[in-house]
């Protein structure tokens, strides 16, 4: 699995509240909530995010609430990737369950610019800036979790499981 | 080696001796929660996977306090949503509007959680029942869906900060101060993926109130959990309450700690979380020329009897100042009914307050206290992001009810002692 795009740069401590505003909690549906993602920090995002987009971001991305709907607008949106320093550890949970590749690098992170184009394999934590020609190598996923992924999510894996006793 | 309160819940509830920090584990869950808001998704993905029971009707908890008693047509949907899934699946822990309160605030109340539990609720403040002495973390939707179906989560055990409080509040502080501090001091990354373990003498002096507030807002320095021991106060506030036996867990005197801090407990004074994040604190007393429009006294963090005892002390008799709007909402029925029995709801609205049913709100821009650009509220909430409680535009600064009851008679930051 991989994903290719430009970039879209963001600072450290990016909250759900700016991923998804709760003002726009009263659905559940994801297509009209990923209509106002990161709208309060930057609303020239969904007009530009285009399908395999990398985010990359600094610290603590995705902390506050834990509002599975901040994942899931970021996906909805085409982004193929999220790099982070770090991530909050309910977002970062989130995550995983719902299927976004995310990724922890804090050297990429520094680095990437804004709308370079970067490229990640998943299976191997390979990053590469092709406006840079800079590589990076991200931590990989414990396997526990490298399974949920390769499922399509967490209650795809436990219904596996079932089916494996 | 020793193990800490949180690992030594962990392990009991993975069915093994002992864990270690890192360790992937898979756990039984005591109480699985969600909230209007949370819960629809994860009744989605629930069905989605074909999962067509709960694993214990008496062990999910669904809060319906957001958007209710509801906002518009869309949170009605989602609350009928929540209603028509309790009911199809009798859930007994079902809060609908006329018995709800704020989640964090009714659980405990209502003895649903206890000490040693396992808990994940869909809600970020989840962490709060660590004050009981139970594990209880906060998860997303998924996470709920997959706990209401198997009855088990899986966890990477932490590591833990152990704050060693010492000596007992001065009369102006309360928890929210104490918790504020310690933000301030880490960072809202300062405990990521860790637990905050809560300890030393200076316990005692700290009501179950304050451990509640202090609990609540461990998420907001990144932690997993914050935990306190169990002692007489605790064991005094569960009994007669719980509606399971609770169970006491104690930290091996040889567990491990990343780190220590003491913290003494007399030295905390009157402390405000300026915009727009919860580490940028400052003492209230040198924010005195901050003009403010609105005040919020509520939330999971601040809407419990102590805190309404506190803003009835400080506003009772006097006026909120012109061009200040004083929301108080207590944080659930029962709060309420003793605010109407002890005259403080007359207080309040003779003080010109307004005082709402119980409701998440305003903490998180739903309703009932939006702010327009450029406003600025003092609330008692716990979260002051960018556009946290309305406009881009507009600021929170997060504070204690005393802080918040006093700014609100003055229409500026005011440290309590001022009034």
């Amino acid at each position: 699995m991989n994903t290719k795009g430009k970039v879209f740069k963001y600072p450290d401590n990016v909250d759900t509240d700016v991923i998804i505003p709760a003002r726009y909690l009263n659905t559940a549906n994801a297509q009209e909530l990923a209509l106002h993602c990161m709208e309060d920090i930057d609303t020239e995002f969904v007009k530009k995010v285009e399908k395999g987009d990398v985010m990359v971001a600094g610290w603590n991305f995705g902390c506050g609430s834990s509002r599975e709907h901040a994942p899931l607008v970021i996906k909805t949106c085409g982004t193929g990737c999220v790099i982070a320093k770090s991530f909050a550890r309910i977002f970062y949970r989130n995550a995983i369950n719902i299927g976004l590749p995310i990724l922890e690098c804090e050297a990429a992170a520094e680095e990437i610019n804004a709308n370079d184009e970067v490229s990640v394999d998943f299976d191997t934590g390979l990053i590469t800036n092709h406006t840079s020609g800079k590589t990076y190598k991200a931590q990989p996923f414990p396997p526990f979790i490298q399974n949920i992924i390769k499922c399509g999510g967490l209650l795809k894996s436990l219904k596996e499981g079932e089916n494996n006793d | 080696m020793g193990m800490t309160m949180t690992q030594k819940i962990l392990a009991a509830h993975a069915g093994l001796e002992s864990v270690t920090a890192g360790q992937l584990i898979n756990a039984k869950l005591d109480i699985v929660l969600g909230n209007d808001i949370t819960t629809p998704v994860a009744v989605n993905e629930f069905r989605k996977a074909g999962f067509d029971k709960v694993f214990d009707k008496d062990r999910v908890a669904i809060v319906l306090d957001h958007f209710v008693p509801n906002k518009d047509i869309k949170a009605a949907e989602q609350s009928k949503q929540c209603r028509e899934f309790a009911c199809s699946h009798c859930v007994s822990h079902f809060y609908d509007v006329g018995k709800m309160g704020i989640e964090h605030a009714l659980l405990p109340e209502q003895g649903v959680v206890t000490a040693g539990d396992c808990i994940i609720g869909a809600d970020s403040h989840t962490c709060t029942y660590g004050a009981l002495g139970a594990f209880s973390t906060g998860v997303g939707s998924t996470d709920m869906a997959a706990g209401m179906a198997t009855g088990t989560a899986w966890f990477k055990v932490p590591s833990a900060i152990k704050f060693n409080l010492k000596n007992k509040l001065p009369s102006n502080c309360s928890g929210k101060d104490v918790i504020l501090t310690i933000i301030g001091m880490i960072g809202v990354d300062g405990a990521l993926y860790k637990s905050m373990e809560f300890c030393g003498d200076g316990v005692a002096n700290l009501s179950m109130d304050d451990r509640l507030c202090i609990c609540n807002m461990a998420i907001e320095a990144g932690a997993k959990n914050g935990i306190f021991p169990v002692d007489e106060v605790t064991k005094a506030y569960m009994n007669g309450r719980c509606e399971r036996n609770p169970v006491v867990f104690e930290a091996d005197a040889n567990a491990e700690y990343e780190k220590v801090i003491d913290i003494d407990l007399s030295k905390i004074v009157p402390t405000v979380a300026c915009p727009h994040l919860p580490e940028n604190t400052h003492p209230a007393s040198k924010l005195s020329d901050i003009k403010i429009d609105q005040v919020v006294i509520g939330s999971c963090t601040n809407g419990r009897m102590e805190d309404m005892e506190t803003t009835y002390k400080i506003l009772n008799g006097k006026k909120v100042a012109d061009g200040v709007r004083c929301i108080i909402i207590p944080g659930t029925m029962q709060i309420l009914r003793e605010c109407v029995e002890k005259g403080y709801y007359t207080a309040f609205i003779d003080a010109g307050a307004v005082v709402s049913t119980p409701t998440c709100g305003p903490c998180l821009g739903g309703y009932m206290g939006i702010l327009a650009a450029g406003e600025r509220c003092v609330a008692t909430t716990n979260r002051n992001f960018v556009g946290r409680m309305g406009h881009v535009e507009s600021e929170v600064y997060l504070a204690s009810p005393a802080t918040a009851a006093a700014s609100a008679l003055t229409g500026y930051i005011t440290h309590p002692k001022e009034v």
